[in-house]
């Protein structure tokens, strides 16, 4: 019984001590001044542009980031091939690399006197300091994610059920989207969760690229820390916000493809 | 459709799984690939349904050239150890699987599932989940999944190997019902020689990548080829050069001209007979199966000296020629 309930006191003073009590601290203060300053900060054109962009980045980037680690998982378990460990590690290696180095390692290739960054710019689309760039940087900080949760479920499923279903005269993508694809279901959107997560609060690398112009290649991420310095500390905490909000929403969005109990 | 396989080779890295087998299955026979683990036979049988390729040799299914064709345009029905049900799918959902791939219409698959559900005696457990059902009960579902395209062809993987001896027991019988009204040609594989001889019309024993011997499971166990084929088909005892099954081992009282003398060590109760172990000549290990009659006749008791000669008995001229040449 003490056991038990101490586990509980244990877990839960953890929880809040990391995340409840800071996260009821931002809404706290948040509306600290009422709803009035929160409705000006939220309306502000430049916090419009900044979620726009969050949102525009995201959207690019998890469906993208979805298909490349569904693709690189089935590779790695179902395929054997020379180098599969170097590609294993080249995957992780967004997890091993600091953010920032990410960033200025782009401004190398594509920046003004990197390799391609004249063609770029010369074709109209300048990748750093604007869209482009950001959503490589963001890409590249959340590749492995999908590709992580999906390979032990692909790893778990075997590949039993796919022969049966070729047994049975289901063509390979007939048993991909009956068979394989619902069984990595689960794996897919812890994926995407992590993904979306790591797609809207990405800081480092991409505060490197954008080059923060406000109301063009401002985040909603690079706002929190902009306003906090510039002590807006109202708009901050409404940006701060916003991003719990566009998470909790992911989270509710993807347990709706939650598996049945019975499973 | 009868199966033939021509010249099949098939090697795993430096392990030859398959060395040049050939095995004719007749239209509408029941046959077991029975062999210890290693021997290659879920391999054959993987060969035949196109889940594996072979590195040379043929596989014809009912007289047409099936070797390069896939699993899907063979026209089988495979059931697999460890039963491959579709997890995230009904019982239902996964026997009209195949009706489904082929675009049948809605009302005939749910009038042939509900068919197959009763067959397999799944009535009424259409809408449960496999992770609801019993080990016998998910393997009868794969069956009826695998039955559901009427396959010309039935193979079956160790189909009753993850399972309990006294379920097992019941799909033996049930599996041989099933042939005796369906007729598909049905091959099967399996380690145990009881649940080959129990079922099969044909048994095709295999060892090391080979088939060593063919036949009615009466013949192979009576007309063993080789020590192999005879020490794997039952028990047996081996007294100087001649070896012989328990339940030929007799046993005597008084000395005649062909009997060797021993002595009972131990005589166990076996229910509906008794088996007796002697040595005999002062070394050799010998188990003799009796009747209680025999047993009671003979009063034997541990430490009796008595009599055994081998009522039926073979003998092996050593290893197989083939072997010794090479």
């Amino acid at each position: 019984m003490i056991v038990r309930y101490g586990l509980r006191l244990v877990a839960l003073t953890y929880l809040a001590l990391l995340l409840i009590i800071p996260v009821g601290m931002i809404v706290a203060h948040t509306f600290s001044g009422g709803l009035a300053p929160v409705w000006t900060a939220l309306t502000d054109p430049d916090a419009i542009k900044a979620l726009g962009l969050t949102l525009k980045i995201a959207i690019i980037v998890v469906p993208l980031n979805t298909l490349f680690g569904i693709t690189m998982a089935l590779v790695m378990v179902r395929r054997e091939f020379r180098g599969k460990a170097l590609l294993s590690a080249l995957i992780d290696l967004p997890f091993a690399v600091s953010p920032v180095i990410v960033g200025f390692t782009l401004i190398l290739v594509y920046g003004m006197n990197g390799w391609f960054g004249e063609f770029f710019i010369n074709q109209g689309y300048p990748i750093i300091f604007s869209t482009p760039g950001m959503v490589l940087a963001t890409m590249f900080a959340s590749l492995p994610f999908v590709c992580r949760e999906v390979i032990p479920v692909l790893r778990e499923i075997g590949t039993e059920q796919e022969q049966a279903a070729a047994t049975l005269g289901a063509r390979a993508h007939q048993t991909f989207r009956r068979i394989t694809l619902p069984a990595i279901r689960w794996g897919i959107v812890y994926g995407v969760v992590l993904t979306t997560a790591r797609a809207i609060g990405e800081y480092g690398a991409v505060a490197v690229v954008s080059g923060n112009v406000i109301g063009q290649t401002q985040t909603l991420t690079l706002r929190v820390s902009q306003e906090y310095q510039n002590f807006d500390h109202i708009a901050a905490y409404t940006a701060a916000l916003e991003l719990a909000v566009i998470a909790l929403v992911t989270l509710f969005l993807m347990n709706l493809f939650h598996p049945r109990k019975d499973h | 459709m009868a199966i033939t396989v021509r010249n099949v080779n098939k090697r795993f890295g430096d392990f030859v799984a398959l060395d040049d087998v050939s095995l004719d299955v007749p239209a509408g026979s029941l046959t077991a690939l029975l062999g210890p683990s290693g021997s290659g036979k879920s391999t054959l049988l993987r060969v035949i349904a196109g889940l594996e390729k072979a590195d040379q040799g043929d596989v014809f299914i009912g007289g047409a050239e099936a070797t390069k064709l896939p699993p899907q345009r063979r026209d089988i029905g495979f059931v697999f150890q460890h039963y491959a049900a579709f997890k995230h799918m009904t019982v239902a959902k996964n026997v009209a699987f195949g009706l489904e791939i082929r675009k049948r219409r809605k009302d005939e698959v749910k009038r042939r599932v509900a068919e197959l559900l009763d067959l397999v005696q799944l009535d009424g457990f259409g809408d449960r989940y496999p992770s609801q059902l019993s080990g016998g009960q998910r393997q009868r579902m794969a069956l009826a999944r695998a039955l559901a395209v009427e396959p010309e062809v039935l193979l079956l993987d160790e189909p009753f190997g993850a399972l309990d001896a006294k379920v097992r027991s019941e799909l033996r019988a049930w599996l041989r019902r099933l042939h005796d009204e369906m007729h598909v040609t049905t091959v099967f594989v399996t380690h145990d020689q009881e649940e080959a001889m129990e079922v099969s019309d044909t048994i095709v024993l295999m060892d090391h990548g080979r088939i060593v011997q063919e036949g009615r499971p009466q013949d192979l166990y009576d007309h063993p080829e080789t020590e192999f084929v005879m020490r794997f088909m039952g028990q047996v005892n081996r007294i100087g050069d001649v070896y012989v099954r328990p339940h030929d081992v007799e046993i005597r009282l008084e000395p005649n001209g062909t009997t060797e003398a021993a002595v009972v060590e131990r005589v166990l109760h076996m229910g509906h007979h008794i088996r007796v172990d002697l040595t005999v000549n002062g070394g050799d290990p010998v188990s003799a199966q009796l009747t209680r009659d025999e047993a009671e006749r003979l009063g034997l008791e541990p430490g009796r000296p008595v009599f055994v000669r081998p009522a039926k008995a073979r003998t092996f001229a050593g290893e197989p020629e083939a072997e010794a040449v090479s």
